[in-house]
């Protein structure tokens, strides 16, 4: 059990001739929170990309348990601008993450339908089931896509910049959800974020980035830390 | 009824009956996707390469259809690499590729056989244009856009909504992308003749609008977007044939008049 979820050694990704983020050493272990932050350009979202699957290492090795590689991983992307006048209603967009376990089979079964009424149920979004998705609020929005991660696989949950168009409250209601799947439901957490000051509130282990890797450890080392300090400024 | 006994005895009406209703039905599946992808004037962009595609050929006296339909696939490819990239945004690709081509089959037409009878059916449809072979094909073209749809609907749904999140659960995302923009290409080069280059891409975005108006759910939308689609050409069919108006333009009067249809229940029901 105690086998970590996702394992990166010494991995660089970029693009063409230039690698944009440099030897990169971590690891996800279960129940864990982890958030990437950084400034804009430190090649943040390159490394989650890569985390993902979507781009592939220039060097260095990803090891991925054979659980999350069948499952493919539960991930939160931004929202494109695509999706606001989208016509869909909630319970199809949360049983679409479903689809990488499925392989070619054309329709979803009896068992895929109960796997989504479940996580709508948890993220509080079932009396939407039938609702349009282009009509719900923002954090109606962000809690649909986070249950449609959680059909996809119930052990990771990567998220990229959730909290961009939020109004407070929103946003506070939104680590509320996150924290309790990571300590209920104990989904590990993998988040890239500008929110630091929130962030250092919520995660148990941070990564700070500027191409390299500055700084990885608990959120109570990287308080004292020297690039930790800088970047969350007055809090101490 | 004596009005489509009358029509149907001609057996260019039926032809050009049996191909729109397959070719209609194809561009608005392909349609729903493609509007909600962003790309709405790709059909616009492809039908002004069929065309450049299409006088090249009637020039040079070339089989149209041979030729017409790999060059309109190359260029749905490119359109959607080059977009892919990102380094030319996809509408100044579209308008970029669509005008050049035009350009080409303008010079091309002009140099050889002169502005023909051919050339301007092209341009604004004719339906006379569908041949036996024509309906053969989009009969075949839409039994496989029918079957992807079907059978891989959920798969489209997720390429559709978010790719990102497709690619990372691990579907085959620029797979998908291809074979729509393939299909798409297939459509239009083989609806182009009888609804005209400028009035082709109304058959893949109209449907689509229309159908949003009103149905909150994808597949809801998919479902209406085909009905609303194959009635309004059959609608427009006959209309052309009643005032002697040309089809292309008539079947996108009929799906304009379906969408303030829809867009006004829409309101209603807003205030209702």
């Amino acid at each position: 059990m105690n086998q970590p979820l996702l394992k990166c050694e010494h991995v660089d990704f970029g693009y063409e001739n230039y690698d944009v983020v440099k030897d990169v050493s971590m690891e996800i272990m279960p129940g864990d929170y982890l958030c990437i932050v950084g400034e804009n350009g430190s090649g943040k979202s390159t490394l989650m990309k890569g985390l993902l699957g979507l781009l592939k290492p220039t060097g260095g090795t990803i090891t991925v348990i054979d659980e999350l590689k069948k499952s493919g991983i539960g991930y939160l992307p931004q929202q494109t601008p695509a999706q606001k006048d989208f016509p869909a209603t909630v319970e199809e967009v949360v049983i679409s993450g479903c689809l990488g376990k499925r392989g070619n089979r054309p329709f979803y079964t009896q068992a895929e339908k109960r796997i989504a009424a479940v996580n709508m149920e948890k993220l509080g979004v079932s009396g939407l089931a039938k609702s349009c998705y282009r009509d719900l609020s923002g954090g109606q929005k962000q809690r649909t896509l986070i249950a449609r991660a959680l059909c996809a696989t119930d052990k990771l949950l990567i998220l990229d910049e959730p909290i961009t168009g939020l109004d407070p409250s929103t946003t506070q209601d939104f680590y509320h959800v996150i924290r309790s799947l990571n300590r209920r439901e104990h989904v590990a957490v993998l988040m890239v974020s500008h929110d630091v000051q929130n962030i250092v509130t919520q995660a148990n282990k941070i990564l700070h980035l500027q191409q390299t890797v500055q700084f990885y450890g608990p959120v109570d080392e990287y308080r004292n830390s020297a690039c930790g300090k800088k970047f969350l400024g007055g809090v101490d | 009824m004596a009005v489509l006994a009358e029509m149907l005895s001609y057996p260019f009406i039926v032809r050009a009956l049996i191909g729109g209703l397959c070719i209609s039905l194809c561009a608005s599946l392909l349609g729903v996707s493609l509007v909600l992808k962003r790309y709405s004037m790709i059909g616009d962009g492809l039908s002004h390469v069929s065309f450049g595609a299409l006088s090249v050929a009637v020039a040079f006296g070339w089989a149209p259809l041979a030729v017409s339909i790999p060059v309109v696939v190359v260029a749905a490819v490119l359109l959607l690499r080059i977009t892919g990239n990102g380094k030319i945004k996809s509408d100044a690709a579209i308008a970029m590729i669509s005008a050049g081509s035009l350009a080409v089959g303008i010079i091309v037409t002009s140099l050889t056989t002169g502005m023909t009878t051919d050339v301007s059916s092209y341009m604004f449809g004719s339906i006379l244009a569908m041949s036996r072979e024509d309906v053969y094909l989009s009969i075949g073209l839409s039994v496989i856009v029918l079957g992807m749809f079907v059978f891989c609907y959920n798969k489209v749904f997720a390429v559709t909504f978010d790719e990102s999140f497709a690619k990372a659960t691990g579907v085959n995302v620029s797979a998908y992308n291809m074979i729509i923009a393939v299909l798409t290409a297939v459509t239009i080069v083989l609806g182009m003749r009888m609804m005209g280059a400028m009035l082709i891409s109304s058959l893949v975005i109209f449907p689509a609008l229309t159908s949003m108006r009103i149905f909150k759910s994808f597949r809801g939308v998919m479902i209406s977007s085909g009905i609303v689609s194959v009635v309004c050409f059959f609608v427009g069919l006959v209309m052309s044939y009643l005032y002697s108006i040309p089809a292309g333009a008539s079947v996108v009067v009929v799906n304009m008049a379906a969408f303030g249809l829809f867009f006004a229940v829409q309101l209603i029901r807003q205030r209702g």
